[in-house]
């Protein structure tokens, strides 16, 4: 039953925290889409290439297709979020069920976005080539895989290392051994740089930072919302009241 | 000095939930989240289930947002 509760309000948290990465990505990332698509579109008249065929109009994509992608993206994290919450809560050290929700959204923001957005960061339209997508879709989604096994390793590491040296220093050595294993990995994994010559910096660099403030915004919403919902449920309360009158 | 009162214990010891209560759960939700994150993510990119490029133009912006690689 505990279960069952914590993913109904996963993917319910999940689901509001998409509504606020709407509102994040509305107000810092369409500006500079439209900006790169403007750019794209200059650049294809220079080269004297025809313009890509629409399939999907501009405001359908930046209001309707934006919203279903991260209102899709948010409930499916939301519901990840509370499957790591169950597996995490009691076995992390003594933190309550707002804490436990929190540690495990900040280590899911960081295993599937940050790691990978450090190496390969978010671009704009207009930037990457079409020939190279395979390769890039394998490299991202491979750091994103490496990411987040390398974030599981640490946190199992951490709880190992805590008997003998306490929690404060057992979570020091795991963070360590994690940035020194991310960084071996970002050094032998192929860099990527696509970006044409005389694509403007400033949207290039509000893009990336609207990218990450949606990402951050979604994975905030989702540790903070999910922790109070939970604490107040029939089944997590059942589950205490249970397991300690064992 | 002797009856010192105890102190209440404000916060409750968390416990953990049995892995064998979470499995099934996590099983199917991992693989239907996989799926989401898919059609979201890299449908139409460097795979395609669907033919055509209805979902990638649909869900292009927040691709390019979320950060996953596009075009």
């Amino acid at each position: 039953m505990v279960v069952r509760d914590l993913l109904t309000r996963g993917l319910l948290a999940g689901l509001l925290a998409g509504l606020l990465a709407l509102g994040v990505a509305e107000v810092l990332g369409e500006p500079q889409v439209s900006r790169a698509i403007a750019v794209e579109s200059q650049l294809f008249k220079q080269e004297h290439k025809a313009p890509t065929p629409v399939v999907v109009s501009r405001d359908v994509q930046s209001t309707a297709g934006l919203a279903t992608g991260l209102l899709v993206i948010g409930t499916a994290f939301g519901g990840l979020v509370a499957l790591a919450f169950a597996f995490a809560y009691g076995r992390i050290g003594r933190v309550g069920p707002k804490g436990t929700s929190l540690a495990v959204a900040a280590a899911g923001f960081v295993a599937i976005y940050l790691i990978p957005f450090l190496k390969y960061p978010a671009n704009p339209p207009s930037i990457g080539q079409a020939t190279t997508i395979d390769h890039r879709t394998e490299i991202y989604f491979g750091l994103m895989l490496i990411s987040i096994l390398t974030t599981i390793g640490a946190v199992i590491l951490g709880r190992r290392l805590t008997t003998r040296f306490g929690a404060w220093n057992a979570t020091l050595i795991a963070a360590g051994a994690f940035v020194a294993v991310i960084a071996v990995v970002f050094v032998v994994m192929p860099g990527l740089n696509e970006v044409p010559a005389g694509f403007p910096a400033t949207t290039l660099w509000r893009f990336r930072l609207g990218s990450l403030a949606t990402q951050l915004a979604l994975w905030t919403a989702i540790g903070l919302i999910l922790g109070p919902l939970t604490e107040r449920s029939a089944g997590y309360r059942r589950h205490q009241a249970l397991a300690a009158s064992r | 000095m002797s009856d010192a009162v105890a102190i209440p214990v404000a916060q409750p010891v968390p416990i953990a939930i049995p892995i064998r209560e979470i499995l099934p759960w996590a099983i199917f939700l991992a693989l239907i989240a996989l799926q989401m994150i898919y059609f979201i993510g890299a449908e139409q990119g460097a795979a395609s289930v669907i033919s055509g490029t209805f979902v990638h133009e649909f869900v292009h912006d927040a691709r390019h947002l979320l950060g996953f690689p596009c075009h």
